[in-house]
């Protein structure tokens, strides 16, 4: 799993990018009751403004962490917001993303660097 | 170096593992580790204690202080039985609003509580125009709020006697905790009380009505969601100078005895136009705004009456996810003729048009002690 410094984490599933927000990220945001996400086969291109997540104390974007093509986005969290502050890293991803070239995630943050990002 | 206050709670709140924030010129908590939802659902289900201490407290002595404040409040308080408490505004020489305030008449006195951010206009204000009353500014009190369908049998475990008050009761109860000014309100919908307490012994009143089991901290992130599924205004967001009582729909609070052909109608400052208003309504009416779809419509959002029009009707001036009601929930300000219960409007959210209805408040019914 990648980290990036917008808090978001990024895991390669069977070529695809898997995108969520961090458990960090999540406890900032307390508790969300609204995400609104791209469409499948939008394409994005890095630092998009690509999902809409409120909790009851405001609205925050989420953004294209790498250029790519949504194949798969997680209608649950539509019907159910507070899974993302139930399962942050786990069952509340937020969209899946085609990409050229998986190497780019090199750059991003490993477990440990962002746990000392987020000190 | 900050310039904030803090009030007496402020180690407690730290204590409790709030979460602080800057509000009105204080250092708050706008939150406790349970969060925001849990302790909007906790109040609604068992009770929650509020600091509220950063309102402030005035006593107003004089021969006849009740006739006095109505020069400045368009409200009867002549009319105010003893140990009972009303709602009223401070209004402008334009009609608009200065501050909202609870009044309480306390057999020789009234208890006035005010906002925060108002708190020193609102103050010179009155000793400016009430220089035939002495005003006294409470400094070394504390002020909570207990709120919730618990909180009646919580504050009994310390004055049972205040389980004998209903809405918009006052009185003064003394305890372990010295006199403890007692109110049964509050501003989340739910029965409850606010309670005044001297500073010596807040902390240990606090300390004693958390180690009830119904009872939990609440910060002003749930206050301001439990207010605003009540229906209640936050000054300063839906209503202000530039807002009249009749446009800010609390023209409730101005007794027929202060209207046109009442017996004390008018004598307050804006009563040219808040008068006129009241007999012939308002170019713009606060409203509560229903949103069709999930995304909350917070304020600023722009209102409109179709999905294409270009000319806004209105504005929103408060709005949030309502736990209790499981949606989002706003109010704001809407031209009179989209202002009808159901009228459909549309909502300029993140640049897309929304739909969104107009409705009744409040979103949930008030649970008061009638």
């Amino acid at each position: 799993m990648k980290f990036t410094e917008e808090h978001e984490w990024l895991r390669i599933e069977d070529d695809v990018v898997v995108v969520g927000i961090t458990k960090h990220a999540a406890e900032q945001l307390g508790d969300v009751v609204f995400v609104e996400l791209p469409e499948v086969g939008d394409t994005m291109t890095k630092d998009d403004e690509v999902v809409v997540i409120e909790s009851v104390k405001a609205a925050s974007d989420i953004l294209a962490p790498v250029d790519g093509e949504v194949v798969e986005v997680n209608q649950a969290l539509v019907e159910d917001p507070s899974m993302v502050n139930e399962d942050a890293e786990g069952n509340a991803w937020f969209f899946k993303l085609s990409i050229e070239d998986t190497s780019v995630l090199d750059d991003f943050m490993d477990e440990a660097a962002y746990q000392t990002f987020v000190g | 170096m900050s310039d904030l206050n803090r009030t007496v709670f402020f180690d407690l709140h730290t204590e409790l593992g709030g979460k602080i924030v800057p509000f009105a010129g204080y250092e708050m908590p706008v939150q406790y580790p349970m969060g925001v939802m849990k302790e909007h659902i906790q109040t609604r289900t068992k009770a929650g204690l509020f600091d509220v201490s950063h309102m402030g407290q005035v006593i107003l002595r004089g021969d006849a202080p009740a006739t006095s404040l109505e020069r400045i409040v368009p409200v009867s308080l002549e009319a105010l039985k003893e140990g009972r408490q009303r709602y009223g505004v401070f209004t402008n020489d334009d009609g608009g609003i200065m501050d909202d305030l609870m009044i309480a008449n306390r057999g020789d006195h009234l208890f006035l509580v005010v906002n925060a951010a108002c708190k020193d206009a609102d103050i010179a204000h009155m000793q400016a125009t009430l220089p035939d009353c002495e005003i006294e500014v409470v400094t070394d009190r504390a002020l909570l709020a207990l709120q919730g369908p618990s909180a009646e049998a919580a504050l009994a475990t310390i004055i049972p006697a205040a389980a004998d008050m209903v809405f918009m009761d006052v009185a003064i109860f003394p305890s372990e905790f010295g006199d403890l000014w007692v109110s049964r309100s509050g501003y989340t919908g739910e029965d409850g009380y606010e309670i005044s307490v001297a500073d010596a012994h807040a902390v240990d009143f606090a300390r004693a009505l958390l180690a009830i089991e119904d009872v939990a901290p609440i910060g002003l992130g749930a206050r301001d969601s439990l207010r605003l599924e009540a229906g209640l205004c936050l000054y300063g967001n839906d209503i202000d100078t530039t807002t009249s009582p009749v446009e800010g729909a609390i023209e409730w609070a101005i007794q027929k005895v202060r209207r046109t052909g009442g017996a004390r109608a008018g004598g307050f400052p804006g009563a040219d136009r808040i008068l006129a208003e009241l007999d012939n309504g308002a170019a713009r009416r606060r409203v509560g705004i229903l949103p069709d779809g999930r995304a909350p419509m917070r304020a600023g959002t722009e209102l409109f009456a179709t999905a294409d029009a270009e000319t806004p009707i209105g504005t929103v001036t408060s709005g949030a996810f309502g736990p209790s009601i499981e949606r989002p929930m706003s109010m704001g300000y809407v031209t009179t003729e989209c202002a009808a219960t159901g009228t459909q409007i549309f909502a300029d959210v993140r640049g897309k048009r929304m739909p969104a209805t107009i409705a009744d408040m409040p979103f949930r019914p008030a649970t008061y002690k009638r």
